[in-house]
């Protein structure tokens, strides 16, 4: 412990996605010998399997380094490695709370992008002193001098500090190391005050249980300590007390201007509230810290197992999975059509992704998930109002006064070439347009978007029509009233519930028939004809028919055929157990299953 | 009126019931052809050489295993099928109906038939095989359109099947000859075509099958395609309209027969009888001490030989026919035939009632649908519901 603030620097590494903070992350642990040589790799911080595999970051991550400054004296830096994509923006915040500095990662050969402006807000917000940093200049294609330019602006900054650099060669970054110590501010704080540690971040370790990752701001928190939760009031005492380096380290003690982690026998990391602030049982501040909001799940939908004897499985996975990941929700869901499942909530689209590829890779599951939804708020005639996470839940039409919708703030930039296309895309999803900004042969627009189109396929459209060029960022912007519909999907008359959707009036007709065709390639013909109707309430709004079948019957059936015939069978008889009754017809949970998959 | 297991006895007393129902069959398979067909997926190998003596030998002795165990049984058919059973010496063929014949009690009418490819030199062999005691020829024409042969691969001409038609009408007092159809571009019209040349040649029996692309066959390798169900529907139809005009009525899905003409052989199969089957390949239905099992032989010839030299019979495998697995074969093939499956016969087969077996709701669906019908004797499948049979299969047994 250090009771020497102003040789500690806390700050955090903040960029839009993939513009190389992980790297950057590596270098600094490189240089100030936080791992033997042997034990680096690259973006060694990122050590979830899914992490690695995609090449991006999704928890952050903190270390503890010490530096050597030219001017002599030793450092104490801690560094926190954050994630790029919008989707753990809230990562973002947490770690810039727990800092007072951040460095501003531009990939020179990309320039300013969504995130770089988002993140970039954030820590202005944080009141961060801020290094604005060029990477990749060992690229022939990078620009360092536009990127330089785009930075001031489009975000603000003063460049005359930017250090160029290459976190993939080392080039330039002892100067950011110098910088951090000479530009950053350090921590304050009062050491022999009532400890007061904000609670930053908690997860499962399989050999630590749950560990909390705390910043102090006054006081110690030492092992052995009672320790109380002020929101909660659980007291704990504290076993263990350390930090990464990048390996978890024990020491005796945390103190003022500190980031670490401390180890207290708890149970659940549901029993803590990331925000919380940590004080001592026995002297406790009158205070809290300010703290901050709790994420918010915004993309709802469900997730089943496509076998269905592995809803055990599913439930006990989720369970696990949530140990370690609070941000997402989950609770029980029974539809007709698929069986036992969970409505999930996750913080985006690629959370979703992430948490069911995690589920299927890591617990062996084969899942199917509904389209996304997002949360609307349905105000009924009674005066009621009523979060609505799952199409199904919708009241009777005839109880609802109005539906409000989220709406996002988002911001685009994208070379002028392809902002015709991204503009027409923003005004099919029913955007507004804010502004309207150019900066060096790129525009940055800023639409106000319904977050339910958002949510359908936006983000390929909007890569295929920008060739991958638009960068994407949004923040939530409250909800509005809005014509919006459920629509229901009918096989025979009769509801498929887990096709069901919400959707503006608008788009209700074209969306409704793409489902409708989808599901006539994919019901096979039977013995009666099927009909798909999509409907909003009574009213049939596109339809298609599943012919009956004319022909199917074995031609020759002889000796061994019986045997043959016989087990293909047993084979339709386990498919049976997949198969949902629709009036005289069976439809196979596989036409659904692929109706969601394929997606739009 | 419902039957159950206890009805067994008043069951045999009925008018098809008795010791020849549904019959009893032996089966021997000849796996050698001239050539292979491209479309053909049955247990057939092209030879250099064959020793006859040898085989001869080798089926006698398979038979004469098995006798001990069946020989209760009267025997009501013989079947030698293929492979090309017209490319066995006569005096093969003889023997093996010689040691039916003195192995087991037959049927006074026994009916003994043989599968035969239509080229000249077997035609000049039907009054040997005649001689031999076959007394029903089942011909493999498959069409009387050369180019179709040739696409086929087939080693006869349509002319020359003409004349082995006519060949097997002067030696045989019943015989049939198949066709295939479901050619690709096949029309309505070519196929009604092909059925009046047919017609013309017939006897009491013709067998008609849709061309099926078996996995693995050159056809299927080569991605020659089946016709589309459309096409598949309309030929059947056509099928139908030109048979039952000409007295050929329907009794199986692909098979047609003035009354009295059908094969009686397949018949007792499809009605669940018990058969035996011997040669490479061949499948047996038994009953030992009670039980049912099915069973069948080493598919590759040599080594069928080999091991019938060595221990007198080659079998492959044994296994045991659940009574869920009797009654689902039971209803599989019963339904095939337009006669459908009698309650009696299911009942005594199987000591359970027909309808009790089946899924009820599907039996419903179907019933309602107009896919199966039922009345005193039984459950039959209706000509919509045959045209998918197997789909109806599917909803009549779900369960189990
Ligand atoms: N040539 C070159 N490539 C770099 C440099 N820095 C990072 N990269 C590459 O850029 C890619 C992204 O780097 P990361 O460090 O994972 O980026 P990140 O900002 O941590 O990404 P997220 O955590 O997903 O937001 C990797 O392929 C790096 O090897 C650099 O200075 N030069
Ligand atoms: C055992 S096979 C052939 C017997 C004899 N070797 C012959 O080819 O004539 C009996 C009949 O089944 C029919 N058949 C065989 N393979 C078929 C297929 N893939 N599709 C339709 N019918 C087929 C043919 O009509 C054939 O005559
Ligand atoms: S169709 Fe007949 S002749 Fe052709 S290969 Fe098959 S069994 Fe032999
Ligand atoms: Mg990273």
């Amino acid at each position: 412990m250090t009771e020497d603030l102003s040789r500690i620097r806390n700050f955090a590494i903040v960029a839009h996605i993939d513009h190389g903070k992980s790297t950057l992350a590596d270098r600094l642990i490189q240089m100030c010998g936080g791992l033997p040589e042997r034990e680096m790799k690259e973006q060694v911080l990122d050590t979830m399997e899914i992490e690695r595999e995609r090449g991006i970051t999704i928890k952050a991550q903190t270390v503890r380094l010490a530096y050597k400054a030219k001017d002599g004296q030793t450092y104490q830096l801690n560094l926190m490695d954050t994630p790029g994509h919008v989707d753990f923006t809230y990562e973002v915040s947490r770690s810039l709370a727990a800092c007072e500095g951040s460095i501003l990662l531009v990939d020179a050969t990309q320039g300013v992008e969504a995130q770089t402006l988002a993140n970039a807000y954030l820590a202005v917000e944080a009141g961060h002193e801020i290094v604005p940093v060029l990477n990749k200049i060992d690229l022939p294609a990078a620009e360092p001098g536009r990127a330089r330019e785009q930075i001031a602006e489009v975000v603000g900054l003063d460049v005359s500090g930017a250090i160029e650099i290459s976190a993939k060669t080392g080039q330039g970054v002892d100067r950011v190391l110098e910088a951090l110590v000479k530009r950053l501010p350090p921590p304050t704080g009062d050491v022999h005050a009532p400890l007061k540690a904000l609670l930053v971040d908690s997860w499962y370790d399989s050999y630590l249980g749950v560990m909390i990752l705390v910043r102090v701001k006054d006081g110690i928190v030492k092992r052995g300590m009672k320790i109380r939760m002020m929101a909660t009031g659980a007291t704990h005492q504290v076993e263990q007390v350390g930090y990464f380096t990048p390996k978890p380290q024990q020491t005796d003690a945390l103190g003022s201007g500190e980031i670490g982690f401390i180890t207290a026998a708890i149970k659940t990391v549901a029993d803590t509230d990331v925000g919380d602030t940590i004080t001592e049982d026995r002297r406790a501040a009158a205070v809290p810290l300010p703290g901050f909001k709790p994420s918010v799940p915004v993309v709802w939908c469900g997730l089943f197992p496509v076998d269905a004897g592995a809803f055990e499985d599913l439930r006990d996975s989720l369970a696990k999975l949530h140990l370690n990941d609070a941000s997402f929700h989950y609770e029980p869901e029974s539809s007709a059509a698929l069986g036992l499942g969970f409505r999930c909530g996750f913080l985006g689209l690629l959370h979703l992704e992430i948490i069911q590829q995690r589920l299927e890779r890591e617990f062996d599951l084969d899942l199917v998930t509904t389209a996304p939804s997002v949360v609307y708020r349905v105000r009924t005639t009674d005066g009621g109002v009523k979060e609505l996470h799952n199409p199904v839940d919708m009241p009777d039409p005839v109880k609802i006064a109005s539906i409000e919708e989220p709406w996002i703030n988002a911001t685009i930039i994208v070379p002028d070439e392809f902002l015709g296309a991204v503009l027409a895309l923003c005004t099919e999803r029913r955007g507004r347009q804010i502004e309207l900004t150019y900066v060096g042969g790129r525009a940055m627009a800023r639409y106000r978007l319904p977050l339910n189109e958002v949510v359908f396929d936006f983000y390929d459209r909007l890569k295929s029509v920008s060739r991958g060029y638009a960068s994407f960022d949004y923040e939530l912007a409250g909800y509005e009233e809005s014509d919006l519909v459920n629509v229901s999907i009918l096989v025979n008359s009769e509801p498929v519930d887990a096709l069901a959707f919400i959707v503006h009036r608008s788009h209700a007709e074209s969306r409704g028939r793409v489902i409708c065709e989808k599901l006539k390639d994919l019901i096979p013909r039977q013995l009666f004809k099927i009909a798909i109707q999509a409907a909003i309430g009574g009213r049939i709004i596109a339809r298609t028919t599943v012919g009956a079948l004319r022909k199917d019957v074995t031609a020759k059936c002889y000796g061994g055929d019986v045997t043959r015939k016989r087990k293909l069978l047993e084979k339709q008889k386990k498919g049976k157990k997949r198969m949902r009754q629709f009036g005289n017809v069976e439809i196979p949970q596989s036409a659904f299953l692929v109706a969601l998959k394929t997606g739009e | 009126m419902p039957v159950s297991a206890p009805d067994i006895a008043a069951a045999s007393t009925a008018p098809e019931a008795g010791a020849r129902d549904p019959g009893f069959g032996i089966y021997v398979h000849w796996p050698f052809c001239v050539s292979l067909c491209p479309y053909c997926d049955f247990n057939s190998h092209v030879a250099e050489r064959v020793d006859h003596q040898r085989w001869r030998a080798a089926l006698t002795t398979e038979l004469a295993h098995f006798r001990d165990r069946t020989r209760d049984n009267v025997v009501t058919s013989v079947f030698f099928g293929g492979g090309t059973p017209s490319l066995m010496q006569p005096e093969t063929v003889a023997r093996v109906i010689d040691a039916v014949r003195t192995g087991w009690h037959s049927a006074p009418d026994l009916e003994i038939t043989l599968e035969a490819n239509p080229s000249s030199a077997e035609a000049a062999k039907f009054r040997a095989l005649r001689d031999a005691g076959v007394n029903r020829l089942s011909l493999g024409v498959q069409s009387f359109d050369d180019a179709a042969l040739r696409f086929l691969g087939r080693r006869h001409s349509a002319a020359e099947a003409k004349r082995a038609i006519a060949v097997a009408a002067e030696n045989f007092p019943r015989f049939s000859f198949d066709l295939i159809y479901g050619l690709p571009g096949q029309t309505a019209d070519d196929w009604k075509q092909q059925l009046r040349e047919a017609l013309e040649l017939a006897g009491g029996h013709l067998s008609c099958y849709q061309l099926t692309i078996e996995s693995g066959t050159p056809f299927h390798k080569g991605g020659v395609e089946a016709a589309d169900e459309a096409t598949g529907a309309t030929l059947y139809d056509v099928t139908q309209e030109a048979l039952s005009a000409a007295g050929l009525a329907l009794y199986e899905i692909s098979n047609h027969a003035r009354p009295g003409h059908e094969c009686r052989h397949n018949v007792s199969g499809w009605r669940g009888s018990n058969y035996l089957g011997v040669g490479p390949g061949a499948h047996s239905r038994l009953t030992e001490a009670g039980r049912a099992e099915a069973s069948h032989r080493i598919l590759k010839p040599q080594r069928w030989l080999a091991k019938v030299e060595a221990t007198g019979h080659g079998t492959a495998k044994t296994m045991a026919l659940s009574t869920q697995a009797r009654i689902e074969e039971l209803v599989m093939t019963g339904l095939r035939l337009s006669e459908g499956i009698s309650r009696r016969r299911f009942a005594r087969l199987t000591g359970r009632e027909l309808e009790g077996v089946l899924d009820k709701g599907g039996l419903k669906r179907m019933t309602d649908g107009g896919f199966v019908a039922s009345d005193d004797i039984g459950l039959r499948a209706t000509p919509k519901g045959r045209l998918c049979l197997n789909a109806v299969l599917g909803q009549l047994l779900a369960q189990g």
